[in-house]
């Protein structure tokens, strides 16, 4: 870069300079290159699981060795991009900027939780190189993994450190929303992004311990033959279940919150309109944050749970299924009478509804406990939860980052590349994920390294799957389009001026193109909602009579 | 009941299948209805409301209450429906009628037996048509699942409890088994198969395969074959498997990961049964199970190396 200004970015030159820094935007840049190369990890290894079931048979990966690709494929994917990335990423770039706060209220200590994540994520890698490979899933269920190789510790250990990451974030965001707005800005004037990061760190903060206390009772019990889990030492299996999904569905809406609120100010900037039901969105989003905590037995229909619970838990289900439907409904009704602007971020903000009303209806399917019984572990499962996880979670960071990408870099990419890359991304998603329907509908199981015994009964399956890994690579030729456009948009892509989207939030008003290492020159005064397009004349210019 | 597969789901083949079905179509039908209605909308307000020019600055629309009311009655009432329907259809799936037939089904990494009233054991399963069938099962190791596509039925099967499914099927066919909880290297190999039979053929196969005291040595040990599930490990026709195939393994010679050889001798049988990690052959992973020193007796060991001999 060869700005003349003064900004976060060039203030403090060096590698030292970064790795030290407690400039929240620095340590979402940090945090997005890590995201960033986890991701591309986590999408290679897709594409082998997709490689290895497009043809029946053993064709590329023997049993162990696939069944090693999708637990590193899961576990990369989990821990180390869908949950960190949202908050790690823009969270912590946008959120003081959008209460219109000097940094977040704990600068060192949100330093801190992304080295904790680097120690973590060096953990998984170093245990998976020099350890052992561990094919347990990303689901660690016992007594399988009591009985799997040692290298199963380092990656428990790794989920255990990164988890703390997860914590400092989410308590950082809280105290800083709850402490550090600027003067005007009242909780009603919150922007939707910042209300969805502030709910989601309650989970963070609440729903993680416990992961990390089910990850130190599988230690004691791996080292200490301390009867837990493993039947075979007195232990309960199923109490695992309970442990492990009682932090992993809150971590759901960890990972789906985020992406929520991006999609809330994306919808609001692009249609140049008042988010329809603000404080409904606003306050859903902590709804559903502590309903969260009260339906991780419907992962367990067919565990040996008992029928009661699996009664209330399924009741439950239904229950957070309904506030967010309002919020489909509320985003599409924010585009009525608005003023439509179909850049790229919109594009993926349009993109998140279709994709997200579709797994958000699937899990309806799912949450019904006599139709889950049949659809259990199976692809119908995993083809709802990549609607859910990546047409939700990662679609959203996508138009995020698209979004605020002229605030972070201060160059705007190629609108022509963005679209077409997004086109490519919304039709191999498609192909790759709807297919698994009819798949898991018809009986595939999960996890599965070949699918030939089925084939006599279900000859459809050869075509389904080759379908689903060709479109995978679609999927990601589209995902490396991003990649190469974003890197040419640093060198050459041309500048972007200070609110190119005619936005009305603090982070595109009151900063520079690229805002300086302190964001603001001056405390901003808040006098009007953030999607108060109408009384923006500051953005817009004085009003023109008609 | 006999429905043939469709695009979306297998043929039904149990009692209840039906009833699972007929809720999965009323889901599905209604989200399908749900979705056009939204994305159809969300393109018209995408195409009707479209930017004209970048000075456009709409009025603000703020939500209507009755709108957001119905919003919130309307997929109330729906989910309600959906529930309700899906806990009646789960009660049925959950309670086997009084009269069900028992059996017994063992399931270890990474094979399925099922034990029989009168002590048949079988790696199919065979059960009689018209005829309510409760499936008590067990896991020896790891969790696994029974699933049976075609009858809408699955339970996680557990170490150290029992966990229980029933069916009836009105149709005569041959169904597949597969497990649906993740159990390791050869999880998706753990195949079995229903095969569902007139009551008279069902009780011919009974007694053809009831031990009446008069097996031979090498029989019985064919039944322990199945009923302990080495079947899933070693072949009786030279295919490669986890382990090495029965077939010309007798008086062959072994060769193992530290260097040494033997000959397969009826010592080196027995050892390799109740002490399978003293010497590994080469070419196969360390994986047997340690167990059978403990859970067979003499006689089974002998009755297993004289069957292994035959082949």
């Amino acid at each position: 870069m060869s700005d003349t200004s003064h900004n976060y970015l060039n203030a403090k030159k060096g590698l030292w300079s970064w790795l030290t820094t407690t400039d929240h935007k620095r340590i979402g840049i940090l945090y997005a290159i890590a995201c960033g190369a986890f991701f591309l990890l986590g999408g290679i290894l897709a594409t082998f699981v997709r490689t290895e079931l497009g043809a029946p048979g053993e064709t590329i990966l023997g049993q162990d060795e696939y069944n090693q690709v999708f637990t590193l494929h899961g576990v990369v994917m989990v821990f180390l991009v869908i949950i960190p990335a949202i908050p790690g990423i823009l969270g912590n770039f946008v959120l003081p900027l959008q209460v219109g706060a000097n940094d977040v209220a704990f600068p060192r200590l949100n330093l801190a939780s992304w080295y904790l994540f680097m120690a973590g994520a060096l953990m998984a890698v170093c245990g998976w190189l020099f350890v052992g490979k561990v094919d347990t899933g990303w689901t660690f269920y016992t007594p399988y993994s009591s009985g799997a190789s040692n290298a199963v510790l380092w990656l428990t250990s790794a989920v255990f450190v990164a988890g703390f990451a997860s914590i400092f974030t989410g308590l950082n965001f809280i105290v800083t929303v709850h402490k550090m707005r600027a003067p005007g800005m009242t909780w009603n004037r919150l922007p939707l992004f910042t209300w969805a990061i502030y709910a989601t760190a309650i989970v963070q903060v609440l729903a993680t311990p416990v992961i990390g206390i089910t990850m130190v009772l599988l230690f004691l019990e791996k080292l200490l033959h301390i009867g837990i889990f493993d039947p075979a030492l007195g232990g309960d299996p199923v109490l695992f279940q309970h442990f492990f999904w009682f932090y992993s569905h809150p971590a759901v809406y960890i990972m789906i919150l985020p992406a929520m609120g991006i999609i809330s100010d994306l919808m609001g900037t692009f249609s140049r309109q008042h988010v329809s039901g603000y404080t409904f969105i606003a306050l859903s989003s902590v709804a559903i944050a502590f309903l969260g905590f009260l339906v991780w037995g419907h992962h367990m229909f067919v565990s040996g749970q008992s029928a009661l619970s699996s009664i209330i838990f399924s009741m439950l289900t239904f229950l957070i299924g309904i506030p967010t439907g309002i919020k489909v409904f509320n985003w599409v009704a924010t585009m009525y009478k608005g003023s439509v602007w179909l850049k790229t971020p919109m594009l993926y903000a349009l993109m998140f509804l279709f994709l997200f009303t579709i797994g958000g209806l699937t899990g309806i399917m799912v949450g019904v406990l006599a139709v889950d019984v049949h659809l259990h572990d199976t692809y119908f499962v995993v083809a709802h939860f990549h609607y859910v996880m990546m047409g939700g979670a990662l679609i959203g960071l996508i138009g995020g980052l698209h979004y605020w990408w002229p605030k972070m870099t201060g160059r705007m990419y190629n609108e022509k590349a963005g679209v077409i890359a997004a086109i490519l991304v919304f039709i191999g998603f498609n192909l790759t994920f709807f297919t698994q329907f009819f798949l898991g509908s018809k009986g595939m199981p999960r996890r599965y390294h070949d699918y030939s015994e089925f084939l006599e009964t279900f000859p459809e399956f050869a075509a389904l799957n080759m379908t689903s890994t060709i479109g995978s690579y679609i999927l990601g030729v589209g995902l490396v389009m991003i990649l190469i456009y974003a890197l040419y948009s640093l060198v050459r892509g041309p500048r972007a001026t200070a609110n190119p989207w005619g936005a009305c939030t603090l982070e595109w008003t009151h900063t520079e193109t690229v805002p300086d290492e302190h964001n603001f020159h001056d405390t901003p005064l808040v006098t009007r909602g953030p999607y108060d397009y109408h009384l923006a004349d500051d953005v817009f210019g004085p009003k023109k009579e008609s | 009941m006999n429905q043939q597969s469709s695009i979306w789901l297998p043929e039904a083949a149990s009692t209840i299948a039906g009833d699972v079905d007929a809720l999965f179509y009323f889901i599905l039908i209604t989200s399908i209805i749900l979705f056009v209605g939204v994305i159809s909308t969300m393109v018209y307000f995408a195409w009707r409301y479209r930017r004209r020019s970048d000075a456009d600055r709409p009025e603000p629309v703020y939500e209507n209450k009755l709108v957001e009311a119905s919003w919130v009655v309307f997929p109330t009432i729906l989910v309600a429906v959906v529930f309700i329907w899906g806990f009646k259809v789960f009660l049925e799936q959950g309670i086997p009628p009084p009269n069900s037939y028992e059996i017994n089904v063992t399931a270890r990494k990474w094979s399925w037996t099922f034990t029989y009233p009168n002590g048949v054991v079988s790696a199919d399963l065979h059960v009689p048509t018209n005829q309510p069938v409760k499936l008590r099962m067990t896991s020896e190791d790891v969790i696994h699942s029974f699933f049976v596509p075609a009858f809408r039925v699955k339970a996680d099967v557990l170490n150290g409890r029992y966990s229980y499914v029933w069916f009836e099927s009105p149709k005569q066919d041959t169904f597949i088994v597969a497990c649906t909880e993740y159990c390791g290297t050869s999880h998706s190999d753990m195949y079995s198969r229903v095969i569902v039979q007139s009551q008279d053929e069902f009780d011919q196969w009974l007694s053809d395969n009831m031990d009446d005291g008069t097996l031979t040595p090498a029989e019985r040990g064919q039944r322990l074959y199945t009923q302990q599930g080495c079947f899933a490990c070693h072949s009786l026709d030279g295919s490669v498997a986890a382990g090495p195939t029965f077939l010309g393994l007798a008086g062959s010679v072994r060769n193992f990961t530290d260097g040494t050889s033997a000959e397969a001798d009826d010592n080196y049988l027995r050892t390799s049964i109740v002490n399978p990690m003293l010497q590994i052959v080469e070419g196969y992973p360390p994986v047997m199970p340690g167990q059978y020193a403990a859970t067979l007796s003499v006689d089974d060991i002998d009755a297993l190396v004289a069957f292994i001999k035959e082949y």
